[in-house]
């Protein structure tokens, strides 16, 4: 690890925030009725499916899981050139759903906005929630998340990885300092 | 990868790496084709102009659908309207609506090399639909993605490619495309209609006869014979030709069993395909058309870029 990367969360940390976050959006939800997960490819997408194993765990019913790609979305396209387009892959209709948006950093909030424009192209959700790993501060627009791992205040110069492994097991969570 | 071309002229100037990501963008670009609100805001603002100096209907209108669903403005302009007709040069034309403040030409003409005598010209970005006996990139690439969707991939392809191969933009930007991707080409026409050295565009054989072309292919691409763009010397006629180098039911059974058969569209049927093909099981001329749309799509989006550069 380079002197400048410190583990903010290690992988049982990790484990335990998305196992808290499963049980607080059953909470909020009152159970899995209607409930959906849609994870912002990719990083978002790999913590969707370990919330929806966690709360097959807990309630005995896998809750329907999708992917957004948000690219084609983007409020910067010009200004950050050609960036590979992702599929988007929501197998089951969203209308009427209370779909829980997931994703693993929120810092802007402009990736959140793209895939709330993107959601509301495919369909009517009930509700549209948010879940995140960290949520790193400094919003551009007015959006919050209704699940948050991790509060880590930190400066606009540092950077906040959430690192996968092959099978897109998350590991842990790294602040990187400039 | 980032795409650096603010043109695409030509699959010769794309490369392998390039390609590929053409291709699996439109395979991104296909799920938005399939949504019951097919459209994005990906290019919206931008206008596009679509140059149609030689008719067309599937390229023209699937540039546009493709435009059209990035949520950019498009124009189309052809030559019977324009002003061509009076007697303007392609420069001044240009010039003209780049006065008017396009992102993106998407221009066919008759003249080889016309696009990219116009790109050193203007500012904004050109795409090309066609030119002459020379390149038809988003034709080569929706040929590609097609045989990719069957196959799952292009390395070690046999593609077999019949027809007038030497007034064909078609076959050109397949045999660039395709030899840089692992394909094989076989080639089989009149004597007339192969150019002479076309082997040394890489994995080319050129075939004596229409059969040997056929043994044993994944891949059967038939050319339209293009009566406007030749003179009644290269054949005798076309009873003669559909002899000799249609495609029918008989002969494709000397590719392999699951061989798909394609064609660039349009077709003269009984010329260099019967209808039994055309419209045969193994015919996949009209998913060739459908994949046209997100190639298109994705061509839009990597020109658009802001890291574009050349």
């Amino acid at each position: 690890m380079a002197t400048n990367e410190t583990v903010i969360l290690d992988e049982a940390g990790v484990g335990r925030a998305l196992t808290r976050i499963a049980h607080e959006i059953l909470e909020r939800n009152k159970g899995v009725e209607r409930l959906a997960l849609v994870g912002i490819r990719s990083g978002g997408a790999h913590l969707a499916v370990q919330l929806q194993k966690r709360i097959a765990e807990i309630e005995k019913v896998e809750v329907p899981c999708g992917t957004v790609d948000i690219t084609m979305y983007r409020d910067d396209l010009a200004a950050r050139g050609n960036l590979p387009v992702g599929k988007t892959d929501i197998p089951f209709p969203l209308d009427g759903q209370r779909v829980v948006l997931v994703d693993d950093v929120l810092y802007t909030g402009r990736t959140i906005r793209a895939a709330m424009d993107a959601l509301i192209d495919l369909g009517r959700p009930r509700s549209i929630q948010l879940a995140v790993l960290i949520d790193r501060g400094h919003r551009e627009l007015p959006i919050r998340a209704d699940y948050v791992g991790r509060n880590v205040p930190t400066a606009q110069e540092e950077d906040v990885k959430v690192r996968f492994d092959d099978s897109c097991l998350p590991v842990e969570v790294r602040l990187v300092k400039p | 990868m980032p795409f650096r071309h603010k043109h695409i002229i030509a699959l010769r100037d794309l490369s392998k790496e390039e390609i590929e990501l053409l291709i699996s963008t439109a395979e991104s670009m296909r799920e938005i084709n399939q949504r019951d609100i097919k459209k994005v805001p990906t290019l919206r603002g931008k206008t596009i102009i679509n140059l149609f100096y030689e008719s067309s209907t599937r390229t023209r209108t699937s540039f546009e659908i493709a435009a059209k669903r990035l949520s950019a403005d498009t124009i189309n302009i052809s030559p019977s309207t324009s002003s061509a007709t009076k007697g303007e040069t392609l420069a001044d034309t240009a010039m003209n609506l780049l006065a008017m403040g396009p992102d993106i030409i998407i221009m066919r003409h008759a003249v080889s090399g016309s696009h990219y005598f116009l790109a050193n010209k203007v500012t904004c970005s050109i795409i090309n639909a066609g030119d002459g006996a020379h390149e038809h990139p988003s034709q080569g690439l929706l040929d590609m993605l097609t045989m990719k969707d069957k196959f799952g991939r292009l390395d070690g392809l046999k593609v077999a490619i019949i027809g007038d191969i030497t007034h064909s933009r078609v076959a050109r930007s397949n045999i660039q495309g395709l030899t840089r991707l692992g394909s094989s080409i076989y080639l089989a026409g009149p004597p007339t209609m192969i150019p002479p050295g076309v082997e040394r565009l890489g994995n080319v054989t050129v075939c004596a006869t229409m059969k040997e072309a056929l043994q044993d292919a994944d891949v059967v691409m038939m050319l339209r014979i293009q009566q406007e763009r030749q003179g009644k010397t290269l054949m005798p006629n076309t009873r003669e030709y559909a002899r000799y180098f249609g495609l029918n039911p008989t002969n494709l059974q000397l590719a392999k069993p699951n061989a798909m058969v394609m064609h660039p569209g349009p077709i003269n049927r009984g010329v260099e395909m019967s209808s039994y093909v055309v419209d045969g099981p193994q015919s996949h001329i009209l998913k060739q058309v459908e994949n046209g749309v997100a190639v298109r799509m994705a061509m839009l989006y990597h020109v658009s870029g802001g890291g574009a550069m050349e």
